[in-house]
């Protein structure tokens, strides 16, 4: 350290180090990342364990259009901040609506399975271990798909009012970094119940 | 100096409300505040969780004792498990890591000092849940009113079947919550560390301290998380229906294990990790020396982090696991006393050759020393799977685990209690008082845990509420009884020290050690934007720079 002050700004400091909300972000996607591994590990553990019907096969048909959707989402979001940081209010408005479109076309997709599945192949999550294992893994995935679309639509309400500029496209990235997890973590379910627990 | 405070005129009021002050500390969003809020709830907690042992110890004192009830008994030992695991040591943990990181490396707060609030009440509120169940847990079931299931709280104890009412569902929603502050305050260290270091410091002129916390909070996002799953599931078990450890429906009870231990373990670095990073301050400064073999201290915790995460399953040893699973844990928990080894001679190396300074802290730091070699050569005994076999629930592992925890983690806890007080305060802890802390802890820590191997290894299991007379065990644990009076009388020593020290103690000013890291060089205790000027260093100790401009270490390293 110097004995004379030191004449550096702090904004200077900050800009010098990786953004707070990026670090932040990553945090919390690795601690979900953590809680969903534990989840699979479950299912993956008990596929095929259970001691009574229904099993997978029988029941689980693969959702692949509601799974274009959500993956698809990401890419829209991406077009979305991409448009922001260069200003255009507008366009970014355009497809984070789009987002939330298929995020909530998702989310309606898992609730008609889920409904066919509890009213009409009568399995529920006391059922058996594959009851159990599915609507929590899958359950908890749609738990963060449903987070992630309340921030998304906190964010759209604010661009409806005209308070989402320019200036916001770092922070509103941060939230894109979540939606991207949660696509990925898609990924992992889907392969995991649909393909390999099948 | 650059960054003493701006000096204000006193405008303080003779007597402010206590409404007004209450309502600061209440809605404080101040690292400094935060931490200290941390580090009395786990005071009272400490205090809560030690008289909870002492009622163990009464209960076992001698043979066919009718002291409390076994259904007490067995509260008692889950919650004292319980609380000084997540309600002590973590909020004394983070409390430290809170104050001292933005302060070590030269910032004005933690990166999101609201996070950081709503951490702590979060564990805060955690603990007030899990103690809410002496009072709401009955039910209408007439169930036990305190959780009774261990605090590894094994299935199929947890299910509806065994555990009626409702004191299982306070243990895991209390610990749940509490594992959310967690999981938040370690992602604000990860961060804070990453993105607010001052110009100068990169990440091999850190502290020692910092960088140990660093890897202590990487671990707990990716530990803490695990058991956060696992109290979900058991929940959805409880509540839903669900069959993840119902051995009836096919599931699994060792599973339970395994979820549990993969958070457990680490839980333990964790702890002692913060605990190294007391040590790797203090006893440099006492030693009037450098650390030695920086680089590799560092090395050294990260492999701890690392090997940490992949030895769960000794726990579990005595389960049977199959024999490529032994070899494998065997190993990899043998492998941890390298690295961890390796410090211990780093310390060591430190001490050599130093005008050794023999105040408090350093007393505290030595007792660790030797404390935590035996912790870990029993530890090495353990590791190997016939010897666990024999051992394992014994109140050998008892006696192993307590002589990390208390002998290791505590011991340096308290050093830094007594190494940063006066700047926590800005008046020094009494040394007569806290070398009377130290002797009574030490005999008492000594009577008490060296003499509980003894009937472990005579085959007294763990966690049994009473014994025969006649089995060699009965003088041992009047020992190990009169020894927890021991350490009783130095705890209300050492709280009878820091309220003594808090209003009568001598001044400490800003830099009472002689000391090289940059929360010395602003003042005690700090104001609330921490330093006037952000300062500026060129090596791992700034403030050995500034008092010795004419051989400063940035020359060397």
């Amino acid at each position: 350290m110097n004995a004379t002050p030191t004449t550096i700004a702090e904004r200077e400091i900050m800009l010098s180090r990786p953004a707070r909300g990026r670090v932040g972000m990553f945090g919390l996607i690795a601690a979900e990342a953590a809680i969903f591994t534990i989840f699979v590990v479950a299912y993956l553990f008990y596929v095929g364990k259970s001691l009574t019907g229904p099993m997978p096969r029988e029941v689980l048909s693969v959702p692949i259009f509601y799974t274009i959707c959500l993956l698809s989402s990401s890419l829209t979001i991406h077009v979305a901040v991409k448009a922001l940081r260069r200003g255009n209010v507008r366009v970014f408005g355009d497809w984070w609506l789009v987002t939330i479109a298929l995020g909530a076309a998702f989310i309606y997709g898992t609730a008609m399975e889920w409904h066919r599945l509890i009213f009409h192949d009568g399995l529920t999550i006391s059922t058996n271990l594959f009851g159990t294992t599915y609507y929590s893994l899958v359950g908890l995935h749609g738990l963060h798909v449903v987070v992630g679309l309340l921030a998304l639509s906190m964010v759209m309400v604010f661009t409806l009012v005209g308070n989402v500029r320019s200036e916001h496209a770092e922070r509103v990235d941060v939230l894109s970094l979540y939606w991207h997890f949660v696509d990925a973590v898609w990924v992992v379910v889907f392969t995991v119940v649909y393909v390999t627990g099948r | 100096m650059s960054t003493d405070a701006i000096a204000l005129p006193r405008t303080e009021l003779a007597s402010r409300p206590f409404v007004d002050a209450l309502h600061e500390w209440v809605t404080t969003v101040d690292h400094k505040r935060l931490g200290i809020l941390y580090i009395v709830y786990a005071l009272v907690f400490l205090v809560i969780g030690g008289f909870e042992a002492g009622v163990m110890r009464i209960q076992l004192v001698r043979p066919h004792n009718d002291f409390v009830s076994p259904q007490v008994f067995n509260r008692m030992f889950t919650m004292h498990g319980t609380t000084m695991i997540f309600f002590v040591a973590m909020p004394l943990v983070f409390g430290f890591a809170n104050y001292l990181v933005p302060l070590m490396i030269g910032a004005r707060d933690m990166a999101f000092p609201r996070l950081n609030a709503f951490s702590f009440w979060l564990t805060g509120f955690g603990g007030l849940l899990l103690y809410f169940s002496l009072v709401g847990a009955n039910g209408l079931y007439g169930g036990g009113n305190a959780p009774d299931v261990g605090w590894f709280a094994y299935a199929p104890l947890t299910s509806r079947t065994f555990s009626v009412g409702h004191s299982t569902d306070f243990w895991t929603l209390g610990l749940l919550v509490s594992g959310f502050g967690s999981i938040g305050t370690a992602i604000n260290i990860l961060t804070t560390i990453l993105c607010l270091r001052c110009p100068g410091m990169s990440l091999g002129k850190m502290p020692l301290l910092v960088w140990l916390n660093f890897v202590m909070s990487g671990m707990v996002v990716l530990a803490v998380s695990p058991l956060t799953a696992a109290q979900l599931m058991l929940l959805v078990d409880r509540y839903l229906g669900g069959h993840f450890f119902d051995t009836q429906a096919g599931g699994s009870a060792v599973i339970w294990m395994h979820f549990f231990w993969i958070f457990g373990h680490p839980e333990v670095y964790v702890l002692v990790i913060p605990a190294f990073a007391f040590a790797s301050e203090i006893i440099p400064v006492f030693s009037r020396k450098a650390i030695f073999g920086y680089p590799v201290m560092v090395a050294a915790t990260i492999c701890i982090g690392f090997i940490g995460m992949s030895v769960w399953a000794h726990h579990m040893f005595t389960v049977g696991l199959s024999s490529n699973a032994n070899t494998f844990f065997v190993l990899s928990t043998m492998a941890i006393a390298v690295p961890t080894g390796i410090k211990i001679f780093n310390w060591l190396a430190t001490m050599w050759g130093g005008k050794i300074e023999f105040k408090t802290p350093m007393l505290f730091c030595v007792g660790f020393l030797f404390q935590f070699l035996i912790a870990g050569l029993t530890g090495i005994m353990l590791s190997a799977a016939p010897f666990d076999w024999q051992l394992g629930n014994s109140y050998f592992v008892v006696a192993h685990f307590h002589y990390v925890i208390v002998g290791g983690i505590l011991f340096t806890v308290f050093a830094a209690f007594y190494y940063w007080f006066p700047k926590m305060t800005g008046r020094m802890c009494d040394e007569t008082l806290g070398k009377l802390h130290f002797w009574l802890f030490l005999i008492g820590f000594h009577l008490t845990f060296d003499f509980m191997h003894i009937p472990g290894l005579l085959g007294m299991p763990r966690r049994i509420y009473t014994y025969e007379p006649g089995r060699g065990w009965d003088i041992w644990n009047l020992i190990v009884t009169i020894g927890v009076f021991f350490q009783a009388l130095g705890t209300l020593v050492f709280v009878a020290n820091l309220l003594w020290s808090y209003f009568k103690g001598k001044a400490a000013g800003n830099d009472p050690w002689d000391a090289w890291t940059l929360e010395w060089s602003t003042n005690s205790p700090p104001p609330a934007y921490n330093f006037a000027t952000i300062p500026t260093v060129k090596s791992r100790r700034p403030l050995w720079d500034l008092k010795h401009p004419d051989d400063p270490d940035w020359k060397y390293e």
